[in-house]
């Protein structure tokens, strides 16, 4: 029996021996620290590829990004469960009352497979599409052939912002394809020689071809001259005063080597 | 046994207790989980306005999961129209025909296509059966065709594992009485040992489609998830699970609340299939 208890309060105690452990360790590991980042999976590489440069400035300065989409990049912000949230959407209802940066803008590019010779689409035309009223290629001057179109999933920010900035009123018909990532998206289009599809202007490469809209290329020039008008904001929050690390981080990317490491991923920066 | 060895004895029983009941108690709390999440909006938006709505807009109100449901049987009854003769005849062949080498091969390779995770499955559909359909059947390939396809592969397992017991059971006298008649094998097969362990063969089609209702991953990569209805073979479609998994990142607030709606209903579906699948075992215990 005195053996039985013996164990047993050795069980009980272990946690606790666990948890000193962990403390000791805290304390070792207590210079250096940590910002957690994460919300909207648009921004999300971006804000990896700056970790990545900001850790050779600051190397005490761990950078954690993780994604998890816009709303739960908001509402972690909101929770106070991470330093800064991202988000690819602008803020709404209570949200406002985040801190907002804006770190840069993104154009949203309409894109098919490199096998399709279309050379150009109206608003109107990509309106019909996602509609559901045009649902041929021969409509547009190819094969004829149905149309594959792909849209975001609900809720997504690059839904919502080609909502909001191409479909109007309109709504997106209900026999449209899903994904639930620029990278989906863009392997479906890379994949099936009659889809269209829309994705980060970010994002694109040579697996697919990007449309011009109205006679305009998808480009940064065209963006920042403002001739290409599909455009949104890529957002950092926080709630509050930012800890010391949160702050530098957020200095860094709105920094001249930030901004120049977001231009030279193909997206659109606030300054230079 | 002196007083010492009988407190031990007490000791490890209560802990083994608790360990045993801990995995009631983790049923326990996702069923609570779930329905407290999910239930309110069913008060809030209706029950028929969920399950019998046709439009599905939960940013703006709308939370019809109809043509999930639709959609999700579907691709269960596909995909057991893919597996279950497959399944059928692999087990048929495993406990009537095959020799002892050949089991021992050939048991094992299935359980290892059960332990393939699903996103292999789904990589394979999207690399190899979605452009086929696409190229000699139209549309984009996305369908609920090549989702049954996938999904037909992937309850190989359970149905084969499964009937293959149920085969096993039938006492060996029911088959050396239709010999002794004059039967051929086959005849023995057909007419002696299938009807035999028919419960149990259903009782293996019902867990089947229990697992074909469940699985998430290969279904998104390969069934394009559209919202709509399939009205062909070649279709797009969308699942009650690939809806929570596809929307869950984006979600708050009443769409949030909407998904884990979804998943009451999913929950609903598959406790009525294992309870059927329960009940059909027991019958076959009964007799």
């Amino acid at each position: 029996m005195r053996i039985a208890i013996r164990s047993l309060l050795l069980l009980l105690l272990a946690p606790c021996l666990l948890a000193c452990n962990n403390q000791a360790q805290g304390a070792l590991k207590a210079r250096r620290t940590t910002v957690t980042v994460a919300g909207s999976t648009s921004v999300m590489p971006f804000s990896e590829k700056l970790a990545e440069h900001f850790r050779i400035e600051q190397p005490r300065i761990t950078v954690n990004v993780q994604g998890g989409g816009s709303s739960a990049g908001i509402q972690a912000c909101v929770n106070g469960t991470v330093d800064i949230g991202m988000s690819s959407r602008e803020l709404k209802g209570d949200e406002l009352a985040l801190g907002r940066t804006v770190i840069c803008h993104d154009g949203i590019a309409l894109v098919v497979n490199p096998a399709n010779p279309i050379k150009n689409l109206t608003l109107e035309e990509i309106r019909a599409v996602y509609s559901g009223r045009l649902k041929n290629w021969k409509a547009l001057g190819w094969i004829d052939r149905n149309i594959d179109a792909v849209t975001r999933e609900e809720g997504s920010g690059t839904r919502g912002a080609f909502e909001e900035l191409v479909m109007g009123k309109t709504g997106i018909d209900d026999s449209t394809m899903v994904q639930d990532s620029n990278g989906s998206v863009k392997e479906v289009v890379a994949t099936d020689p009659y889809a269209i599809g829309y994705i980060s202007l970010g994002v694109v490469d040579s697996k697919v071809k990007a449309v011009p809209v109205e006679n305009v290329e998808p480009t940064a020039a065209n963006i920042k001259a403002g001739k290409y008008r599909i455009v949104r904001p890529f957002l950092y929050l926080t709630n509050g005063e930012p800890s010391e690390a949160a702050r530098l981080f957020m200095a860094y990317v709105l920094s001249k080597d930030g901004q120049q490491i977001l231009k030279k991923e193909g997206l659109i920066p606030v300054h230079e | 046994m002196n007083r010492k060895t009988i407190g031990k004895e007490n000791l490890i029983r209560i802990v083994l207790i608790l360990f045993a009941l801990s995995s009631l108690l983790f049923l326990f709390t996702i069923f609570i989980f779930i329905l407290t999440e999910g239930l309110p909006l069913f008060y809030k938006a209706g029950v028929r306005n969920i399950v019998l709505g046709i439009k599905w807009a939960p940013t703006r109100g709308s939370f019809g999961i109809f043509p999930m449901i639709i959609s999700s049987f579907m691709v269960t009854f596909g995909a057991l129209i893919v597996g279950a003769p497959l399944a059928l005849a692999c087990a048929v062949y495993l406990s009537e025909y095959a020799g002892k080498k050949t089991k021992i091969v050939l048991k094992p390779s299935l359980e290892l296509l059960a332990g393939i995770p699903s996103v292999v499955y789904g990589f394979l559909g999207v690399v190899y059966i979605v452009p086929l359909i696409r190229e000699y059947l139209g549309g984009s390939g996305f369908s609920i065709l090549s989702t049954s396809i996938v999904l037909g592969v992937m309850i190989l397992p359970t149905i084969t594992s499964i009937s293959f017991d149920s085969l096993m059971s039938v006492p060996a006298p029911f088959r050396e009485g239709s010999f002794a008649m004059g039967a051929t094998k086959w005849q023995t097969v057909y007419r002696i040992v299938l009807p035999a362990a028919r419960s149990g063969i259903l009782a293996s089609f019902i867990l089947g489609m229990g697992r074909a209702v469940g699985e998430t991953m290969a279904v998104i990569m390969v069934a394009g998830n559209a919202l709509k209805i399939p009205a062909s073979l070649t279709d797009p479609l969308r699942t009650l699970t690939s809806n929570i998994a596809l929307e869950l990142a984006y979600a708050t607030g009443d769409h949030r609340r909407s998904l884990f709606s979804t998943g009451v209903v999913l929950l609903v579906i598959i406790m009525s299939l294992n309870l059927l699948a329960n009940f059909w075992v027991k019958r076959r215990v009964a007799k």
